[in-house]
Order: C-alpha cells, then sequence, then structure tokens
C-alpha cells in the first residue's frame, strides 16, 4: 500500500515526515544492539514475505503483514517499516524520497496500535488468540486503508472518490491478512513463543 | 533483488555519495511542491539530464517506471470525471472538467519526474554506500546498522523461503483461494520469523565474538572534490531558480 510520489500536497508531506522522524526516534530508542540484529534479521523477514503472493479468484494479491510487525516489533516497527521502504525505492524504484514519511506512516503507526491493543496476547486458548490475530491484521490492513485514504482527502478534497475506491479494493486484503496473521500467531505462540516481546525470557 | 543500476559506470557513479543524497533530497522537494505545469516541465527536462549523466539504459529506466503508470492510468481514469470546475468534453451525461485534467497532468509530471531523480542520484550507488553516505549526513548509526543488516539478510531469508516452498510443492502444495493455501502461506511466514530469529541470535554471537562494537567500517572512499560542490551548487540552484520562477509567475 503506497502512496506514489508527487500526489500529497506539502503538508500532509510535512506532517507524514515529521510523523515518521519521531516514531523512528523512539523505535531507535527503544532498542539496543543486541535486539538490533533480531530486528534487523527479522525485518529482513517480513521484507521477503511482503513479496508472498497469495491467490484471490483469478488475481493475487501480496502479504502486508503489518499486523505482525507491530505485534514482534512494537515501537521498532517504525525503523523496520522505513527501511523496508527505502530498500524497495532503491532496489525496485517503487517510490522516491518525498512520500517516504507518509508512507511509513501509513504502515508503521497501525503496526503500533496492533501492538498496545493486541500485544499482551492472553492464553485464553488457541481460538481467542485466532481471533485477537485475525482483528490486529485485519484492523492494522484497514487502518493503514485509512490513512492512505485520508493523506489524499487531506490533499485535496476532489480525491474522495479515488480515496474511497483504494478503500474498498482493500476490503478483501483486509480479510485475507486477517486469516493469514491469525494462523501465523497462532503457530508462532505454539513453536516459538519467545519470538513475541512482552513473553520473552529477559523481560 | 538487483542493484543493477548501481553496477554501471559513469561520472554521475563516481561522484561523492554524500553530496548525491543531498541533491536528491533538495531537487524532489522542489519539485513535489511544485504546482506549475511549465516549471514542472523544467523538472522533467532536469531530471531526464541527470538520467543521461548517469547514462542509465532507457530499457531499464522504462522497466521501473512500469508500476507507477498503472497508478497513474488508475488516477487518469478517475480525476478528469469526479474532480469538481469547468467541463472541457462533454461525454453524455459525464464530463471531463479542466481542473481535473489539470491535476493529473501535475500528477503525471510530478511522480515521474521524482523517481527519475532518485533513479539517476540514489538508485545509481548501492546499499552499502548509501549506508556511508547516511552516516555523513549524521543519520544516526542503529539507522544504517538497521538498514546494512536488513540488506544483507534479505537475500538469506529469501532462499529459506524457497527452500520452504519447494518442500510445500514436493508435498502436492497447489495455491488456490482457500483456507488451505492461506493456513499454508501463513506457516511458512512463521516458520520464516522463527528462522530468522533463531538467526538473528546466532549472528548476534558471532559478531560480539569478533568484537563488534555497533560500528561497519567502509574500504571504499570519495574524495568531495571541487567538481562534487560544483555540481551540488549547479543543480540545486536550477532546483531553487525554479522555485523562485513559480513564485514570481503567481
Amino acid at each position: 500500500m503506497h502512496i506514489s510520489e508527487g500526489v500529497v500536497s506539502g503538508p500532509v508531506m510535512m506532517a507524514g515526515a515529521a510523523l515518521a522522524f519521531a516514531g523512528t526516534a523512539v523505535g531507535l530508542k527503544k532498542i539496543d544492539y543486541e535486539r538490533m540484529v533480531h530486528v534487523a534479521i527479522l525485518s529482513s523477514a517480513f521484507f521477503v514475505a511482503s513479496l508472498i503472493h497469495v491467490n484471490l479468484g483469478p488475481s493475487s494479491v501480496h502479504l502486508i503483514l503489518n499486523g505482525i510487525v507491530g505485534l514482534l516489533l512494537g515501537w521498532a516497527a517504525f525503523p523496520a517499516i522505513l527501511t523496508a521502504l527505502l530498500l524497495q525505492a532503491i532496489l525496485f524504484q517503487y517510490g522516491g524520497i518525498t512520500a517516504l514519511g507518509v508512507n511509513t506512516v501509513i504502515m508503521a503507526l497501525p503496526a503500533v496500535i496492533c501492538y498496545y491493543l493486541v500485544g499482551p496476547l492472553p492464553g485464553r486458548g488457541p481460538r481467542y488468540t485466532f481471533v485477537a490475530a485475525f482483528l490486529a491484521g485485519a484492523g492494522s490492513v484497514g487502518l493503514a486503508a485509512l490513512g492512505l485514504g485520508s493523506a489524499l482527502y487531506f490533499t485535496e478534497k476532489n480525491f474522495l472518490e479515488v480515496s474511497m475506491l483504494v478503500m474498498t479494493a482493500n476490503l478483501p486484503v483486509m480479510i485475507i491478512e486477517g486469516i493469514v496473521t491469525g494462523f501465523c500467531v497462532t503457530f508462532l505462540l505454539k513453536v516459538y513463543p519467545e519470538i513475541f516481546p512482552r513473553r520473552g525470557p529477559e523481560k | 533483488m538487483d542493484e543493477s543500476l548501481a553496477r554501471q559506470e559513469s561520472w554521475m557513479h563516481r561522484m561523492d555519495p554524500c553530496v548525491r543524497v543531498i541533491t536528491a533530497v533538495i531537487v524532489s522537494f522542489c519539485a513535489a511542491l511544485c504546482h506549475d505545469v511549465n516549471i514542472l516541465v523544467g523538472h522533467v527536462l532536469m531530471s531526464l539530464v541527470l538520467v543521461g549523466m548517469a547514462k542509465l539504459p532507457p530499457v531499464a529506466v522504462f522497466k521501473r517506471l512500469k508500476p507507477l503508470f498503472w497508478f497513474l492510468v488508475m488516477i487518469w481514469v478517475v480525476m478528469p470525471f469526479t474532480h469538481e470546475g469547468e467541463p472541457l468534453v462533454l461525454m453524455g451525461p459525464v464530463a471531463l472538467t479542466r481542473p481535473g485534467v489539470m491535476l493529473c497532468v501535475n500528477i503525471s509530471l510530478k511522480s515521474v519526474t521524482i523517481l527519475l531523480y532518485f533513479m539517476a542520484l540514489v538508485a545509481t550507488m548501492t546499499v552499502a554506500t548509501l549506508g556511508q553516505a547516511l552516516h555523513c549526513l549524521h543519520v544516526p548509526d542503529k539507522m544504517i546498522f538497521l538498514l546494512l543488516m536488513t540488506y544483507r539478510y534479505i537475500s538469506v531469508i529469501q532462499s529459506e523461503y524457497h527452500r520452504l516452498l519447494r518442500a510445500a510443492k514436493f508435498r502436492g502444495f497447489v495455491p488456490g483461494t482457500n483456507i488451505h493455501s492461506y493456513r499454508t502461506y501463513a506457516y511458512l511466514a512463521g516458520m520464516l520469523f522463527v528462522r530468522a530469529s533463531r538467526r538473528a541470535a546466532r549472528v548476534y554471537d558471532a559478531m560480539r565474538c569478533r568484537g563488534f562494537n555497533g560500528k561497519f567500517h567502509t574500504l571504499d572512499t570519495f574524495s568531495p572534490g571541487v567538481v562534487n560542490h560544483l555540481f551540488l551548487t549547479l543543480v540545486s540552484m536550477t532546483a531553487l531558480g525554479l522555485v523562485v520562477t513559480e513564485t514570481l509567475l503567481m
């Protein structure tokens, strides 16, 4: 989910850059070098996972997984997503410099919200976990679409139809993300619960 | 996953990366904040000159602009009809409006030119060199560490992903639109995270054993000579000149 370069207005661009800067600063402050390697290699895993295309009828959509990014990394989601977007820009030219801030906030803010709302996953059985993780996955994509839509709307009121189109197009993606996140989190809790920051042995 | 644009040889590639990053930021924001179509044409011309200076193969440049074209097609299909304003062409019940078309032209020129600036100035360096440039711009070491480490492990994790996918296919996995496929992909992604996390622990231990103190050292050195400063001044001045011209025109 990207806003292309040259679309958003100056104030939206600046607000995005400022928020991304603040979020990244908080994220970097919260991680020490030992955790840094962990964050970096998980970021590579998210980068690779976002290249996975799953079928959706005759077409296919790629995974976003910013819900799991939030659950696994917390505030470090900001620097991790900024890094991923920068690498996408430099390796595939999916973006440039000016929309980097806005795009980081669109993806990372829902991830952090997810971390706080669903992060303390209580062990109330697999079904409960699945539902919570489904909501995290679907919600974070939904919030990202909402963020993208509002960035467009604040740029130009006439973008309303385009924003609506983008948000509607993301509804099936939300459901798929919810299902995949649900299964993925249940799986991780079963095989490697230490991966979740709040359940780690060091805390 | 290639850095083919960075592997070329040109005058631009030998420029000081730090200078290139600063220039890219200045010209990109000048273009992004521009509203006048004539001035934007000036930016497009300048970005084409820079792409020419970097000697980037036109086919590769065009291929990289393709995803953007799809987005622009969507904008062109929706905006001219939904934007309020004076109608330009009436087509039955719907009308193409002048401000809608102008907005589309504006966005198209802007997005293409910003991507061209990025390609010419930033994509012509490897990620390692970018890390070096960011370091001389006083970006925090942790951020650069994150960038370089993430980049380093993408190929490793990717081959891990292909191995897992191959194993699934050997067991007769055929992806479709059903819960089973989504569950398989979810477990696959989950396994990827588990392995990444385990690998991170090993990598950190190995780095500690070799005395890692949070800093990467580089063997590539660039000398920011007179030519580099001249380039930075010239390109930035042209971009700022375009901004001033636009303000004067308004």
